[in-house]
């Protein structure tokens, strides 16, 4: 297959390793440093991107208001989940999270005036037209492919995802050195002693939360760019998991494994598309999608059998329990 | 119409109860929430759809071997799964991930060997039963009964025969069961048959509530199913039935326009875990739930 020599095909597997990148961050803060089941996340990426689409199409905003607004929105969404939510089990806490992502795609599926509904953004606009959200994005990816020198668009936005990531990365790291990032971590190892010490848990909790969805937002606004259109089908519980799964295989506590997990998860979501060899070769190529998915979800349960603490996790400070 | 939507409700409520039992006394025994149950209910009802289609046997034949072979698979993934994760200790987290994987696994191992489209059983769907205001399909009317015959046999096997006691007494204290002498290992599988049993009974139900269906469905009723199990508190066989019948009234009640107007179809769903928020805000346990779970 050609495909694999493509240069514009790997460019999309590492925008897509990026936007994960960033998706998963926002997991590692809420449950790799404060101990939070968050099976939502996909939500805050649902609301990020809508908010951002829905003020460049319907209010005519420019896309560098809106955007903030998005990811502020998806922090916002963080605090509106947690205020109810966090004083509960955390056993309860992770479904009422799914309850929560589901409930958000359900709005967006339903609410047509305000999303363009099951049929996603193209519908945003009048009735007839077809509405596009990124055209100043567009202009800036150009703009930046051609300051570059790059031969194509795709590189451009592999640059600009992954230097966002990288910045990300880098302050989610350094918060994490701050008086701030050391409760938060208490807090998961011993939230009662946390609370001993006068730390107030909820508000760290609650913290945590907002920022980890903040992050979510991010990625949303990346995909939504990167795609030039999406749906409510786009947010499924599925992308949750595929950021869990990142949040495993590189390993849970450390900042710097998320993006190791979210290559590796790349190149094995992107490499399962070539598996056009016996034993797959007898299957058609739409139950072949059936079978990434079945290799991903052993994946998923291969890690937490035999290395609950990821690629890169250190035993000691982290281990799933 | 305030009559039919509670009898509506009442079938909804019944297969979520159903559901809702095992997926409790799973987490009583085992600590575990189990995601792949709704795609073990999907299995049931494809099992049963093999059965009562292409092998001819009636619905009553189909149903046991359906419900018969999902407490297999869950004896099976004891085995291959679980009961390797329980010798290495894993903890609430490791145990929901993992049945997030399988349940992965499940599903589209059902989509790759079942197929996408939608089937639906060898039944009549226009046999109506009419009481006073209200009419129930066939399948509503079984729903029920099954629902009740097995609330009711659920009960008495946990309240009076030995077994029953042994697995309220390892949802108490499973450690203290271990010192008191229980076999452990047998009450866990007993705990997965019955656990098997009752998702594919719930899966069928469920198809045949809803007429057709398709190896997707079971992740579709599955959060509702939760909703159900944490409303009446996680671990806790009666409060998932009563959660379950409470969930599924409440969500066809609020579709009744004598109630503010009601509300759009659609938000069914939705109208479920808007009850269940507030009921967590009331009280954060459940319904039946013990404050805090060691």
């Amino acid at each position: 297959m050609n495909v694999i020599g493509s240069g514009s095909f790997w460019a999309f597997v590492g925008v897509v390793a990026g936007i994960y990148t960033i998706l998963a961050l926002g997991l590692q803060v809420q449950f790799g440093f404060a101990g939070l089941l968050n099976f939502g996340q996909v939500a805050f990426m649902a609301i990020g991107a809508y908010t951002m689409a829905i003020l460049v199409v319907k209010e005519g905003w420019s896309t560098w208001l809106a955007a903030p607004l998005g990811i502020a929105a998806a922090g916002a969404g963080g605090l509106l989940l947690g205020l109810p939510t966090l004083r509960l089990r955390a056993d309860y806490f992770a479904i009422v999270t799914i309850a929560f992502s589901e409930i958000i795609r359900y709005v967006a599926t339903n609410q047509g005036d305000l999303t363009g509904g099951s049929q996603g953004t193209i519908a945003l606009g009048p009735v007839g037209s077809a509405a596009q959200y990124n055209g100043q994005w567009s202009g800036f990816q150009h703009h930046v492919q051609h300051t570059l020198g790059f031969s194509s668009p795709d590189a451009a936005m592999l640059v600009i995802v992954w230097a966002s990531a990288l910045v990300l990365l880098t302050l989610t790291w350094l918060a994490l050195r701050t008086p701030w990032g050391r409760v938060l971590r208490s807090i998961r190892d011993d939230e009662d002693a946390a609370a001993s010490l006068g730390k107030n848990v909820f508000a760290y909790k609650l913290q945590a939360l907002a920022l980890g969805a903040a992050l979510a937002g991010i990625a949303g606004l990346f995909y939504a760019w990167q795609f030039s259109f999406f749906s409510p089908d786009d947010f499924e519980p599925l992308l949750t998991f595929f950021a869990w799964m990142i949040l495993l295989l590189g390993g849970v506590g450390r900042v710097w494994a998320v993006p190791v997990g979210a290559l590796v998860f790349g190149f094995i979501f992107a490499g399962t598309r070539f598996l056009n060899f016996a034993p797959f070769s007898w299957f058609a190529s739409d139950e072949r999608a059936y079978l990434r998915l079945i290799i991903i979800g052993l994946i998923i349960l291969l890690l937490v059998v035999l290395r609950p603490q990821g690629l890169l996790g250190n035993k000691r400070e982290m281990v799933l329990e | 119409v305030f009559l039919q939507l509670l009898a509506n409700g009442l079938v909804t409520g019944s297969v979520y109860a159903i559901a809702a039992v095992g997926v409790s006394l799973v987490y009583g025994i085992l600590r575990l929430v189990n995601f792949a149950y709704g795609d073990m209910m999907a299995f049931g009802a494809l099992i049963t759809y093999g059965v009562n289609g292409p092998l001819h046997q009636s619905m009553v034949v189909a149903t046991l071997a359906g419900m018969a072979a999902t407490a297999v698979l869950a004896l099976l993934l004891d085995f291959a799964l679980w009961k390797p994760l329980r010798a290495r200790r894993a903890g609430f987290m490791s145990l929901f991930l993992a049945s997030i994987g399988l349940a992965l696994v499940l599903r589209q191992a059902l989509l790759l060997f079942g197929s996408a489209q939608p089937r639906s059983y060898r039944v009549n769907p226009y046999r109506v039963f009419v009481l006073g205001s209200v009419r129930l399909s066939e399948a509503q009317v079984i729903a029920i009964a099954a629902a009740a015959a097995t609330i009711v046999a659920v009960g008495l096997f946990l309240s009076y025969t030995p077994t029953g006691r042994v697995l309220r007494a390892m949802a108490d204290d499973r450690a203290l069961a271990a010192v008191a002498g229980i076999d452990v290992g047998s009450a866990i599988r007993i705990a997965w048959i019955i656990a098997g049993l009752l998702a594919g009974l719930a899966g069928v139900l469920a198809a045949l509530v809803e007429y057709s269906f398709d190896p997707n469905f079971g992740f579709q009723l599955l959060l509702p199913v939760f909703a159900a199990v944490v409303l009446g508190g996680i671990g806790s066989a009666y409060g998932a039935l009563a959660g379950g019948v409470v969930l599924g009234v409440a969500q066809e009640l609020s579709t009744w326009s004598g109630f503010a107007g009601g509300v759009n179809p659609v938000y069914k769903p939705v109208v479920a875990f808007a009850v269940l928020a507030i009921a967590l805000l009331i009280r954060p346990q459940g319904f039946f739930g013990r404050a805090r779970v060691a």
